[in-house]
């Protein structure tokens, strides 16, 4: 009860600092805009590929976009954490008999939040240019995303709590972020890939998220892929939150 | 131990340690500390940079665990009744608390709200404290436009939203200018009138002067004096008095430094120095009896020892000199 009450609190505390100063709200949604625009045409050709996954060119393409901006607009929320340490905010808070896991959620909450603006702002742009949707399966798309950010935004703020400053953030953000999405397929379908690096993928959770969420565009709602994609999510989700929840707790030095 | 009544402290360590494991191998910051900290003081936390005040006043508001030993703050224990010692205390770190993106009366609010009270009340609390603090005509700006002074007021008023019994503030007043300073001594003074116990760290000798009615000095993670500021001074020091003497000062010192209120009495470049406990008393006592034994005194000097003869003799160090 207590924790419930202390999130939303939290939540609604970082929402409304995030949005009095939306610049970085807006940042996060130029670049998947700019794929969208400027990218995605390109595919139109690659499309009609042998080994092109079925579904028009911007069906494959556009949830690759949206994880890419899940795992982009969450993995660096630890940035602003930084600021908040130094500020003494977090300080301040451990010193009340709030619950810790509520510092973490509230925040997570608050980029999920911001993340499915981002993600429906994305899918109306995309219509135009010839992606189809069924609300149904996107609506079930939109949960795979949020739980990539549940599973991202703990990472981020963790490794902010244990290293401080963004100077040392970014190139470990940059080390976890990076790699994940270069083996999402989130530009080109890994069946592109050879058969190594389509192995390594199979480990990667963004590529299980980025399959499921095209199974769900293409109303394929029997791929196993759904049902695995959102399980991993979910699991990976509550380790993270639990690892994120316990640094936020554990006194630090 | 007489039968009085004895208070239950506000904070009480026993042997406190803390070591942190660092490159060249284990670092003792804090050192077995023993401090009890009576309720309705302003106590006075002193130390050279690294000497271990923070890493102590961090323990005690349950932000770090100790490695050794145990402290008992507001009744309850710091290691395995953290969220009891929570409810009744209020910490103002050093680096602030407030964000600039909020707005103070923000602020306020969402920390009562943290602490349990409702909407309402949390908001009739916060205006209550903008009031107290004159903050009220900048309680919906954001803090980013505060001054120095007003984030530091606004800070600690986040500190005492819920009443706390105990406020700890670290360094509260570095940085401030000598205005914003007496501004915020008298803001602390007031807090104890209201019966809130005061925990603050200073590297200002003359605001732990001024302010604290209790002190403790520490260094290299120990507590080497304790007591209130008067106290101190006495113990190191005490007043110095000092005599001009028409010759015959080897007569004077010892017929000086035979009187009981005498504690020290040395002859340097022909002038006469006493140590004495209560100058303002050993004044007219000493020119009373020159007069009487016929060394007609030319001069009398009284000059305090000061906190920082007391810092420089407890630590070997003057304390200004490791002020950041």
């Amino acid at each position: 009860m207590r924790t419930i009450r202390d999130t939303w609190l939290i939540f609604e505390r970082s929402l409304t600092l995030s949005l009095r100063n939306p610049v970085w709200v807006i940042a996060g949604i130029i670049q998947p805009v700019l794929y969208l625009l400027l990218f995605g045409p390109l595919l139109g050709n690659i499309a009609k590929m042998p080994g092109f996954p079925p579904g028009g060119a911007f069906n494959v393409f556009v949830p690759g976009i949206l994880v890419m901006t899940a795992l982009f607009g969450t993995s660096y929320v630890g940035f602003g954490l930084c600021d908040e340490m130094r500020e003494g905010v977090v300080e301040r808070m451990r010193v009340t008999p709030m619950s810790r896991v509520a510092m973490l959620l509230g925040r997570s909450l608050r980029d999920v939040t911001l993340l499915e603006a981002q993600a429906v702002i994305l899918v109306i742009l995309a219509i135009p240019f010839g992606l189809e949707i069924n609300l149904g399966g996107v609506a079930v798309a939109f949960v795979l995303l949020a739980l990539v950010g549940l599973m991202m935004s703990p990472v981020s703020y963790t490794l902010a709590l244990i290293l401080k400053s963004e100077d040392s953030l970014a190139p470990v953000v940059n080390g976890v972020a990076v790699p994940l999405l270069l083996l999402s397929g989130v530009m080109l379908p890994m069946s592109f890939a050879p058969d190594w690096l389509q192995t390594i993928a199979k480990f990667n959770p963004l590529y299980h998220a980025v399959a499921a969420i095209r199974a769900l565009f293409n109303a394929s709602y029997g791929d196993t892929e759904i049902a695995f994609g959102v399980t991993l999510l979910v699991a990976l989700a509550l380790v993270t939150i639990t690892l994120g929840a316990r640094t936020f707790s554990r006194a630090a030095s | 131990m007489s039968g009085g009544p004895n208070p239950q402290p506000m904070i009480e360590t026993v042997g406190l340690r803390r070591t942190f494991k660092g490159r060249g191998g284990a670092v003792e910051a804090v050192a077995g500390v023993d401090l009890r900290v009576s309720a309705g003081d302003i106590f006075g936390f002193l130390g050279p940079n690294g000497a271990g005040k923070t890493t102590t006043l961090r323990i005690l508001a349950t932000l770090l665990a100790p490695t050794a030993g145990t402290a008992r703050v507001a009744g309850f224990d710091v290691a395995r009744q953290a969220r009891e010692v929570r409810t009744r205390i209020g910490y103002v770190a050093q680096s602030g608390g407030s964000s600039r993106e909020a707005t103070g009366r923000e602020e306020l609010v969402i920390q009562g709200r943290l602490f349990g009270m409702s909407k309402a009340k949390a908001t009739a609390r916060a205006a209550e404290i903008l009031d107290a603090l004159e903050l009220t005509d900048a309680a919906d700006r954001t803090c980013a436009t505060y001054s120095g002074g007003m984030r530091r007021r606004l800070n600690i008023g986040i500190g005492m939203v819920h009443r706390p019994a105990l406020l700890f503030l670290d360094e509260p007043t570095t940085g401030l200018d000598p205005q914003a300073r007496a501004r915020l001594w008298d803001e602390i003074r007031k807090l104890r009138d209201t019966g809130t116990t005061v925990f603050l760290t200073t590297h200002y000798l003359e605001e732990a002067d001024a302010l604290c009615d209790c002190l403790a000095i520490i260094d290299h993670g120990k507590i080497v004096a304790e007591g209130s500021p008067s106290e101190l001074k006495r113990e190191i020091a005490g007043d110095v008095l000092t005599i001009g003497v028409n010759g015959r000062g080897d007569e004077v010192v010892r017929l000086l430094a035979a009187q009981p209120f005498v504690r020290e009495a040395e002859l340097q470049d022909g002038l006469v120095r006493l140590f004495v406990d209560r100058g303002e008393e050993a004044v007219p006592a000493v020119v009373r009896l020159l007069d009487a034994k016929g060394f007609a005194p030319a001069t009398v000097d009284l000059h305090r020892s000061s906190l920082d003869d007391v810092f420089l003799k407890k630590t070997g160090r003057s304390l200004r000199e490791t002020a950041a």
